[in-house]
């Protein structure tokens, strides 16, 4: 048995290397996929590595849809002679040390041109520093904290939105809302009390006050608490126009059971992703929570366009739709692709050169990002999300306006 | 106004603290025995409540009582397969074994249901009542009548019953009960299963209240020994109060104080009665 397998393998590898016969003219781009591919995070990483190869695959072979993505549906990179993009990927398990040691073998013993990575924000922290010295391209589609743009690297480039742009979109927003005839004055922010809840939500307040809200109230929780009823009594005494919750699972449900039971509802609740967007959310208080905000870069978009093809394509290989982690890994291989295209080389400088001369518009992006251009700490500043809405039994694209897939419902409906 | 609601929410969210503490105090009271699976025990009311609602969509008067007799057969099971067989060994390996059992079931739940947050579909129970815009959680107020209900019970069954003199006469000195014609196995038994048979009503009556996942119990663990050391190890009643006292204090330093301080103000007070009462309010040394 283990010998059949091993020949259908050699068979299989056999027709593959004949198949991509034409395509040798020009040697493969190696680009490293860093991923937690076991342990906790396997299925989350898992779908990152699928998303990207589906990237690769778009980027390497023929697709005229596919047209407003740069370097997409060439058939390959074009001012490499058609130079296809080979994924190599390696497994971190969630551990900061194995991160360490996967980048520095896919960079000395694979010879990658470049490294996409790496879910974990602690693991991409330690993994990028190898990058650095190495000085090889790092760049990061998924991981948010803060510190990682903050060392003055110059090989790091990061793709995605961070917590400074989640809360300004949240604060234009209620600025465009205000503009619209709606009484948004004040904010409240409830946030959980370890390192996501206080920094996320330090940002959203310092936001609020830089776009000219009062903030009413900023309250910090346990998030393992059994009962959440005094800080809803506060929120209800002080009456604020936006409640923004910072919240894991469980706290996040029990708010919406204990808002309705006290008989509080805000104009607008704005729920920061984690618990809101965990798959128990909707089933448990789907019915009392209409019209609860919340964030994602991606959106699937109308039938026929771009982002619905695209997910077509990864839905018939995965059996799962995309989401939004994995989508802006995809987004992140696109931008490298187009940045090594730029370069017309695989050596490291010229794409570092290229990744720092990026300037992708938004109609060339699958995400809801204002556009691809980096900063000098790698940051892309103009990496933002759409704002969601609970209606019915699904989140749908409601701001901004331009790719919103309905109206905003204005004030919260809850259980009404 | 907003005072005497923080005030009835610190009674209600007090009744359900006493509800889930009096199983832990129970067995104390009989055995000197600390069961850390306590709150693995509520965690299962809950499940078999969820089970129940989903099989024949029962309300809270079929699930609670199914939560019940699953938990004391589970209850009596432990103590046969367990308890019996440790409480002959030092007293490290009476602490361990119910501490290994706590994360055995834990992860049993992990292994069965997932660690997907769970709730019970509404029910005539879920929402509260708005008595004159004071709101008051309808399952927070069962809690509160079911914890007097069955502190009330067990301190009768105790004080009034011969069943619950045999039970006490095991507590106070095994060999003479056994003397007397005693088995003090099936009354140890017993306690074990009534202990555990009140953990899975509240587990029950809290999982319409409250999103619970296999990791639950050890939220609620904690505030049970809290409970349980404030009231007295041993005593019914004083579970009781200690859940009342805790539960207020925690309201209103929650909406005075802040939701992160709260936990300094309720063991703040917790060491400073303990400091004074080492027994709690209603032990004995």
């Amino acid at each position: 048995m283990r010998k059949n397998s091993l020949g259908c393998f050699a068979a299989a590898a056999l027709a593959a290397m004949l198949a991509a016969g034409p395509a040798l003219a020009a040697d493969a781009v190696k680009i490293g996929v860093l991923q937690p591919l076991s342990g906790n995070s396997a299925n989350a990483g898992k779908s990152a590595l699928d998303a990207i190869n589906l990237a690769a695959e778009l980027v390497n072979t023929v697709h005229p849809e596919f047209a407003s993505l740069p370097s997409v549906g060439k058939g390959g990179l074009s001012n490499l002679g058609g130079a296809k993009i080979e994924v190599v990927s390696a497994d971190h398990q969630g551990n900061p040390a194995e991160g360490q040691a996967q980048t520095l073998r896919l960079i000395t013993q694979e010879h990658v041109a470049a490294v996409l990575g790496s879910y974990h924000s602690n693991v991409t922290f330690t993994a990028s520093a190898v990058a650095e010295r190495q000085g090889v391209p790092f760049v990061v589609g998924d991981s948010v904290a803060a510190n990682i743009t903050s060392r003055g690297y110059k090989w790091l480039f990061r793709v995605t939105p961070i917590a400074s742009d989640f809360a300004a979109n949240y604060m234009e927003f209620l600025s465009d809302m205000k503009k619209a005839g709606h009484k948004v004055d004040t904010v409240a922010v409830v946030n959980e009390n370890t390192d996501y809840g206080t920094s996320v939500g330090g940002t959203v307040v310092e936001q609020a006050k830089k776009h000219g809200f009062t903030v009413a109230a900023q309250i910090p929780y346990n998030a393992n608490s059994t009962d959440v009823s005094a800080q809803v009594l506060q929120l209800k005494e002080k009456n604020p126009d936006c409640v923004i919750f910072v919240s894991y699972t469980a706290d996040a449900i029990l708010y919406m059971k204990t808002m309705k039971n006290l008989d509080y509802r805000p104009p607008m609740i704005i729920g920061d992703d984690a618990g809101f967007a965990d798959p128990s959310f909707i089933p448990a208080v789907g019915d009392i929570a209409q019209g609860v905000m919340n964030r994602s870069s991606w959106d699937v978009g109308k039938p026929g366009s771009v982002t619905a093809k695209i997910n077509e394509l990864f839905k018939a290989k995965t059996g799962h739709e995309l989401d939004d982690t994995s989508a802006r890994d995809m987004q992140a291989m696109f931008v490298l692709a187009d940045a090594i295209n730029r370069a017309g080389s695989t050596d490291p400088g010229k794409i570092q050169a290229a990744l720092k001369a990026t300037d992708l518009k938004p109609e060339q992006l699958m995400m809801g990002y204002k556009g691809v251009k980096f900063d000098e700490t790698g940051q892309n500043v103009l990496a933002a999300t759409y704002l969601i809405q609970l209606q019915g039994k699904d989140y749908v694209s409601v701001w901004p306006a331009k790719s919103a897939t309905a109206q905003v419902q204005w004030p919260l409906k809850g259980w009404k | 106004m907003i005072l005497l609601q923080v005030v009835v929410g610190g009674l209600l969210l007090g009744a359900v603290y006493a509800l889930f503490s009096s199983g832990l105090t129970l067995i104390w009271g009989m055995m000197n025995f600390i069961n850390f699976a306590h709150g693995e025990f509520v965690m299962l009311g809950m499940y078999v409540a969820l089970v129940v609602v989903t099989a024949v969509h029962g309300g809270p008067a079929v699930f609670a009582p199914a939560a019940a007799v699953a938990l004391f057969l589970l209850g009596v099971l432990v103590y046969g397969a367990l308890i019996k067989h440790v409480t002959r060994g030092p007293m490290l390996a009476q602490i361990l074994s119910t501490f290994g059992l706590a994360l055995l079931l834990r992860y049993s739940a992990f292994f069965v249901f997932s660690s997907d947050f769970r709730t019970l579909p509404e029910s005539a129970l879920s929402g509260s009542l708005n008595l004159g815009g004071i709101f008051v959680g309808k399952p927070q107020l069962l809690a509160g009548v079911v914890a007097a209900a069955l502190t009330l019970g067990m301190h009768m069954l105790l004080t009034r019953t011969a069943l619950g003199s045999r039970l006490l006469a095991v507590a106070e000195d095994r060999n003479a009960a056994m003397l007397m014609g005693i088995r003090p196995d099936r009354m140890q038994a017993l306690a074990w299963g009534l202990s555990a048979a009140s953990a899975g009503i509240a587990g029950a009556l809290m999982a319409v209240a409250y999103p619970f996942s296999p990791s639950v119990g050890e939220t609620f663990a904690l505030t049970a020994f809290v409970v349980v050391s404030l009231g007295g190890f041993g005593s019914v009643p004083g579970a009781m109060i200690a859940g009342f006292i805790i539960g207020l204090v925690d309201q209103l330093a929650g909406f005075y104080v802040g939701p992160i301080y709260k936990d300094v103000v309720v063991y703040g007070l917790f060491v400073a009665v303990l400091w004074v009462r080492p027994q709690g309010l209603l032990g004995r040394l």
